[in-house]
């Protein structure tokens, strides 16, 4: 209990940290966003917005940086991450929230599905060496060497342009509209098949190697020795001996991964056009639409540091050697 | 001695690797234990002492291959298993029911993500699958007490207890099953002095109380002359000596056996100079031709370097055996 509380206090100070930081890098930029963007708007934006967008950016001179800064927290607080400005005028707030679950389902479960399908490889292909699970080995890998922008783009010139199974582009039928009824849901499915299975080829092969690799290893230890010497079913003495033990490192990888879902699926949502965040992201670069890169920027930061939390906390919960005595 | 004999080895070979590349680590083993014996096993290291004690339970990992030889397990009734033709269900059942081992590596013996308590049961689950919960917890409290550790500590997780406990933890598991043959590959070389008498005395109480067989695997010899009843001595994948242990101790007849004494300060009994054995032992893929041993031996002569000596008691109708072209 001392030991999450600990790991909790550090995590506060560190998201502090890393808001404050998102806070000064805009005051730090040379230029002027604000005149930037009027320019671009020719005089659409009124004076409000002007303002807020002043305040938003630091350059409001008619305030110190401290209490600029005491603003941006209440912000913060009140959810306000300013206005878009390609989808002017939606607040960055409603724009991240409906690009989010896309990338949240799309990347989560695909990489909970690479993650549990090559460690499960991975230990039978550790625990029997020499079998014919080795020679899927250099295949995996062979796959995920491909730089995945061109695996995306073969996928879709296969199966969407020469044989149209499946579709190029977008998260679902456009001529439906967004509701928790089948005929979404299955459009919403039908339409992630590629791009999720493009990122399970493509990450599986870590996981079966990194599996792999600590079975070899945990399998020559002593209490793998002694499990089998009393006579433990074999079942037992797999998973439970050297599975259970060889599982760590991937257990930590895993959860730094989910770090990396909402922040590493730039290139997936590029190829499929997908609604997702990294999309998103994408047209804010392209549009200089800051307070939409902010945002995503914080919403990325926080869920890293979300996910590094969660490494602590099953770290904890699965090695006892981490726990610290109370 | 006139009991029965409980583990019959013989013409036992063993090999690392196959072909060329292939070396002999047991050669020609034959070797007896008896119902209630201590017997010692004793040689330097790289000698085979513990491809032996791997072999006989069928745990050589690659690429350790049985190439040759029959090792029998007789039942209190007198029938008799052979364990290299078990199947591995059979191998599985027989393993610490009859035959249990106590590691050398009393650190890394222990799993450290699981407790005390389920490592303690996980024996009985597998090997008496009638037994209750409740009735496998009170049967692992049993045992730590066996070996003087406190049940509360069944909670504790390896990293928690000391090399001493975790070597207790060891042979109060190796008990579990009340198995016939305890099998103890160095099972104190990883503790201080202390804690090795502590874990001796313990066990020489545990077998009085318990008349188990134990096959004790070290390379301190002056430990086994207190604590075991018969010595057999390897050099090179070979047993050169076996003989009783006091008989070893007052009168070796391999000049092997002769060393190894020299080597350690006896235990009790009047002080003698220590010497040590010159040289350093052979590699497996260099055995010298005839009596391994005869570079490092001080009285080698003619067919020493020929001919392998064949072991065999030196005078008519002694229980006791040598290897050695030595005239006795």
């Amino acid at each position: 209990m001392k030991y999450i509380l600990q790991r909790l206090a550090f995590y506060a100070v560190t998201a502090w940290a890393a808001i404050t930081i998102n806070f000064l890098i805009p005051r730090l930029m040379p230029g002027d966003p604000v005149e930037a963007l009027m320019s671009r708007y020719q005089g659409q934006l009124d004076t409000t917005a002007i303002a807020s967008l002043k305040a938003l950016f630091g350059l409001d001179e008619h305030q110190s940086l401290w209490s600029q800064y005491t603003d941006y927290w209440s912000h913060l607080i009140d959810g306000d991450l300013g206005l878009s400005f390609t989808f002017f005028p939606t607040p960055v707030g409603e724009v991240i929230s409906q690009s989010l679950p896309w990338t949240l389902a799309l990347v989560g479960i695909t990489t909970l599905i690479s993650f549990l399908l090559g460690t499960g490889i991975g230990v039978y292909s550790g625990w029997r060496r020499g079998s014919w699970l080795d020679g899927l080995l250099p295949v995996t890998t062979f796959i995920s060497a491909i730089p995945y922008f061109w695996l995306g783009l073969i996928a879709i010139a296969l199966f969407a342009v020469k044989w149209q199974i499946f579709p190029a582009a977008g998260g679902y039928d456009n001529s439906l509209v967004p509701a928790f009824d089948w005929p979404f849901i299955s459009s919403a499915l039908y339409h992630g098949v590629l791009p999720g299975v493009t990122i399970v080829l493509s990450a599986i092969a870590g996981w079966i190697l990194g599996m792999r690799n600590m079975m070899v290893t945990v399998s020559s230890e002593d209490y793998v020795m002694v499990a089998q010497a009393k006579g433990l079913s074999e079942r037992r003495v797999m998973f439970s001996y050297a599975a259970r033990n060889a599982v760590l490192p991937n257990i930590s990888g895993f959860a730094l991964s989910l770090g990396f879902i909402v922040g590493g699926t730039l290139l997936v949502e590029m190829v499929f056009s997908y609604p997702g965040i990294g999309y998103q992201l994408f047209q804010a670069v392209g549009a200089k639409d800051y307070p939409l890169m902010q945002g995503v920027f914080l919403i990325i930061t926080l869920s890293v540091l979300a996910a590094n939390l969660l490494a602590d906390m099953a770290y904890a919960l699965l090695d006892p050697r981490t726990r610290k005595e109370a | 001695m006139t009991a029965e004999p409980i583990l019959t080895i013989s013409g036992l070979n063993v090999d690392y690797g196959t072909g060329a590349s292939g070396v002999r680590a047991l050669r020609d083993i034959d070797l007896t234990l008896h119902r209630g014996e201590v017997l010692g096993l004793a040689g330097e290291s790289g000698s085979g002492k513990s491809t032996l004690a791997y072999a006989v339970t069928r745990l050589l990992s690659p690429p350790g291959v049985i190439t040759g030889g029959d090792v029998h397990y007789h039942r209190p009734g007198g029938e008799s298993i052979d364990i290299l033709s078990l199947t591995p269900d059979e191998l599985r059942a027989f393993r610490w029911q009859e035959l249990s081992i106590v590691f050398q590596g009393a650190m890394n013996s222990l799993n450290p993500v699981h407790t005390v308590h389920s490592q303690l049961t996980d024996v009985l689950t597998a090997h008496r699958p009638g037994m209750r919960a409740a009735e496998r917890t009170a049967r692992a409290e049993e045992l730590l007490n066996l070996v003087g550790i406190s049940a509360d500590r069944l909670a504790a997780y390896p990293h928690q207890l000391s090399g001493g406990m975790r070597q207790r933890v060891m042979i109060a598991m190796a008990l579990a099953l009340e198995p016939e043959i305890v099998i103890m590959d160095e099972p104190t070389t990883a503790l201080d002095v202390v804690m090795q008498r502590q874990i001796l005395r313990k066990l020489v109480e545990l077998r009085e109380r318990l008349s188990f067989s134990v096959v004790f695997i070290t390379h301190d010899i002056s430990l086994l002359i207190e604590f075991s009843d018969r010595i057999a001595i390897m050099y090179g994948g070979r047993i050169v000596e076996q003989a009783g242990a006091t008989e070893i101790y007052r009168d070796p007849r391999h000049p092997y056996s002769e060393g190894l004494l020299h080597s350690f300060p006896a235990l009790h009994g009047p002080r003698r100079e220590l010497t040590g054995i010159p040289g350093s032992p052979p590699h497996l893929s260099a055995m010298p031709t005839g009596c391994a041993f005869h570079p490092r031996c001080g009285k080698a002569f003619e067919p020493c370097p020929e001919r392998v000596p064949v072991l065999a008691a030196p005078e008519a109708g002694q229980d006791r055996e040598v290897a050695c072209w030595l005239p006795h």
